[in-house]
C-alpha cells in the first residue's frame, strides 16, 4: 500500500471509530479507550527508536511529562488557549528534549544512552517538583473548558476523538519511516552500526532524527493528559509504569513493523483495563512486568514473530505433503 | 543564609560517610557492568530486596542488620548465579545482549518492586538496633552512628573486595574476563563459569548494601529506582571496572549530594547524581580513571 493510500485508510478508520463510539452510552468506555490510545501512541513512538533503531529508551515518562507539563504551563499562562496550540507546543518541546538528549549521548554505545535516559527522567522530575509556576510537588489543576468543541456532550468524548486522530497520525508516521530510506538506514544501524557507518549510512544523523521524532510523539501523547485527569502532579506524571508499558507493548507485539506495537498496545492496554477494574492496579503492573520478562526471554520476536514462524511452518508442511 | 564553618564541616563529614556507603552500593555494578559486561540495571532492586530481608529478620528475631547482611549474603550469591544462568541462556549465548537484555533487567526491576509493594505496601520500613538512635559529638561535628557503622563496614568490604580481586585466582579470573575472554578460554578457564560466580558476587554485595541502606534510612519498595542513576554514575565516573575508581566516584557523589542538600535543600539532591551521570556519560564516558 502506498503512503497516500495508507494515510487515507488510517484516517478513514479513525473517523469510523469516532462515529461508531457515539452510540456507546457510558462514559467509562471513553476513559478506558483514552488510556488504551495513549499506550498506542507511546508504544508506537517508543518503537521508532527502540524497534527500528535498536536503542532502548527508558525515558518515556520524561518525554510524556514534557508534553503534559507544556500543557500545564500554557494553561497557567492563559486558560482559554485552544487544545491544538498545546498539542503543537508540547510536541515541539518534547522533540527538542529528544534532540538534546540524543546529541549528548548517541555517540556512545547503546547501553550508555539507555542509562542516560533513566537519568533524564529523574533530573526532569526534580526540576518539575521544584517548579512552583507549574504547581511543584503539590500539583496543578487543569480544568477543561465548559464549552465542549465540535458539539460533543462531554469533554471526554472530544478528548477521545483527538486521541483517535493523534494515534492514527503516530501510526502513519511510524509506517512512513519504516517504508522510507530512513527506515532502511535505521534497520542497518540496528543490525550492525559499524557496518552501516562503513557503507555510508549517516548513522548519527539518522539516530538523532529517530530520537527526536520518537520523543516528539511521546510528548504529543502527554499534551492531552492534563485535560483527561484534570489534576496533574509530578509523581504520577513521571510514573515508571509508562516506561515499562511502552517497552513491553512493542516487545509483546513485535518490534520490526508498525503493526507490532499497535497490537501489543491494544492487547495489553485492554487487558490492563480489565484487570484494573476486576482485581487491582498493582496486580495489573505485575502482569505487565511478568509478560515483559516472559516474552523477552521466550518469544523475543513477539506475537508477530510467533505468527510468521507458524505461517512458515504451515507452508513447509504444505510443501512437504505434496 | 550565613555559611558557618561548622555547617561546611558537617556537610563534608556526612558526605564522606555517605560516599563510603555509596561505594558499597556501586561496587556490585562495577563488577557486573564494568568487568563482566552485563548491564544489570536491576541492581538497585536487589539492594532493596536486601533491605527487606534485613527488615523481616530484624523485626522477627531482632538480629543486628549487619549480622543479617553477612548471614544472608550466600542466598543472594545463589540468586545472582541463577539470574546469570537465565541471562546467559536467553541472551548472551545468542549474542543479543544489548537491547533485549536491557528490557529483561528492567522487567526484573519492575517485578521486584511491584511484588514488594503487593506484600509490604508502600509504607516506609526501618530496623531497630542499638546504634540507630545514637549520635556522637566530635567538637562541632555530628557523627550519627547510623551513618558511621555502615561506613566502617562498607570500607572493610571494599578493601576486602579489592584484595580479593587482585590477589586470588578467582578474582584475577574475573579481571581477565573483562580483558579477554578468548585468551581466558585458551588458558583452560571457562569464562561463563567465572561470569556466573562473578555475577553472584555482585548480587551478594547488593544484598549486603541493602542491609546498610535500611540502617541509614527507612526503605520503601520504589526508592530503588532512585539509586539506578547513583550506582551507574559512580561506576562511570570511576572508570567502569575498577573498585578503587568506584570508591573515588562514590566519594565525589556523596560530597556533591551532601553539599546540595545542605545549601539548596534535600528536594534537589536526586538531581545531583543523575545530573553528574548525564555529564559523565556525555563528556567523559571512560571515567576519571579511564584508560
Amino acid at each position: 500500500m502506498s503512503n497516500k493510500a495508507f494515510i487515507v485508510a488510517a484516517y478513514a478508520f479513525a473517523a469510523v471509530l469516532v462515529a461508531v463510539s457515539q452510540f456507546v452510552p457510558n462514559d467509562y468506555f471513553f476513559s478506558a479507550a483514552y488510556t488504551v490510545l495513549l499506550f498506542v501512541i507511546l508504544s508506537t513512538a517508543w518503537n521508532i527508536l527502540g524497534g527500528y533503531t535498536g536503542y532502548v529508551n527508558f525515558g518515556t515518562p520524561a518525554f510524556f511529562a514534557m508534553g503534559a507539563y507544556t500543557t500545564v504551563a500554557l494553561f497557567k499562562l492563559s486558560p482559554t488557549l485552544p487544545l491544538w496550540v498545546m498539542i503543537i507546543g508540547g510536541t515541539l518541546i518534547a522533540g527538542l528534549t529528544g534532540l538534546g538528549m540524543g546529541a549528548l549521548t548517541l555517540r556512545l554505545r547503546g547501553v550508555f544512552f539507555s542509562i542516560a535516559t533513566l537519568a533524564l527522567s529523574v533530573v526532569l522530575l526534580t526540576f518539575v517538583v521544584n517548579w512552583d509556576y507549574a504547581g511543584g510537588a503539590r500539583g496543578a489543576y487543569v480544568i477543561p473548558p465548559r464549552e465542549v468543541p465540535l458539539g460533543f456532550h462531554r469533554y471526554i468524548q472530544f478528548l477521545y476523538l483527538v486521541m483517535v486522530f493523534l494515534s492514527a497520525t503516530a501510526v502513519i508516521i511510524a509506517r512512513m519511516i519504516e517504508t522510507s530510506t530512513m527506515g532502511r538506514g535505521l534497520e542497518a544501524i540496528r543490525d550492525d552500526e559499524l557496518a552501516a557507518e562503513c557503507c555510508g549510512v549517516p548513522t548519527l544523523k539518522l539516530k538523532l532524527m529517530s530520537t527526536t521524532i520518537s520523543g516528539a510523539l511521546m510528548g504529543m501523547a502527554g499534551t492531552t493528559y492534563p485535560y483527561f485527569v484534570s489534576y496533574v502532579e509530578p509523581a504520577s506524571t513521571f510514573n515508571l509504569s509508562y516506561a515499562v508499558n511502552s517497552i513491553a507493548m512493542p516487545l509483546i507485539g513485535g518490534m520490526t513493523t508498525w503493526l507490532g506495537p499497535l497490537i501489543g498496545a491494544l492487547l495489553l492496554g485492554s487487558v490492563q483495563q480489565v484487570v484494573q477494574v476486576t482485581i487491582s492496579s498493582a496486580w495489573n503492573l505485575l502482569i505487565v512486568g511478568v509478560l515483559l520478562v516472559l516474552f523477552v526471554t521466550l518469544a523475543p520476536e513477539g506475537i508477530m514473530g510467533l505468527w510468521f514462524n507458524w505461517r512458515k511452518k504451515q507452508k513447509l508442511k504444505a510443501g512437504g505433503s505434496k | 543564609m550565613e555559611i558557618s564553618s561548622s555547617l561546611i564541616l558537617n556537610a563534608i563529614v556526612s558526605g564522606i560517610l555517605l560516599g563510603g556507603f555509596y561505594a558499597a552500593m556501586a561496587a556490585g555494578v562495577s563488577i557486573s557492568f564494568g568487568m563482566l559486561d552485563v548491564t544489570n540495571i536491576a541492581h538497585p532492586a536487589f539492594i532493596i530486596l536486601g533491605s527487606y530481608v534485613a527488615y523481616i529478620v530484624n523485626s522477627w528475631w531482632g538480629w543486628d542488620p549487619i549480622v543479617i547482611a553477612i548471614v544472608c549474603s550466600p542466598l543472594f550469591f545463589l540468586l545472582g548465579m541463577g539470574l546469570y544462568r537465565i541471562y546467559y541462556y536467553a541472551f548472551e549465548r545468542k549474542g543479543q545482549q544489548s537491547l533485549r537484555s536491557l528490557a529483561f533487567f528492567f522487567g526484573i526491576l519492575f517485578i521486584t518492586e511491584v511484588v514488594l509493594i503487593l506484600i509490604f505496601g508502600v509504607d516506609y520500613r526501618l530496623v531497630k538496633s542499638v546504634y540507630t538512635e545514637t549520635t556522637w559529638q566530635l567538637g562541632e561535628v555530628d557523627l550519627p552512628l547510623r551513618l558511621v557503622v555502615p561506613f566502617i563496614f562498607s570500607m572493610i568490604m571494599i578493601f576486602g573486595l579489592n584484595m580479593f580481586l587482585s590477589r586470588t585466582f578467582f578474582g584475577r579470573a574475573v579481571l581477565a574476563v573483562a580483558q579477554d575472554q578468548f585468551a581466558l578460554r585458551l588458558m583452560g578457564v571457562n569464562p561463563v563459569k567465572i561470569k556466573e560466580l562473578g555475577f553472584g558476587l555482585s548480587i551478594a554485595i547488593a544484598g549486603i548494601a541493602g542491609s546498610f541502606l535500611i540502617v541509614i534510612q527507612p526503605v520503601q519498595p520504589s526508592i530503588g529506582r532512585d539509586y539506578i542513576g547513583l550506582v551507574f554514575a559512580i561506576c562511570v565516573l570511576g572508570g567502569m571496572g575498577s573498585i578503587k575508581g568506584a570508591l573515588i566516584g562514590a566519594m565525589i557523589l556523596g560530597l556533591a549530594e551532601s553539599f546540595t542538600s545542605t545549601f539548596f535543600g534535600p528536594s534537589w539532591a536526586p538531581a545531583v547524581s543523575f545530573g553528574l551521570l548525564l555529564l559523565a556519560v556525555a563528556f567523559k564516558p571512560s571515567g576519571l580513571l579511564g584508560r
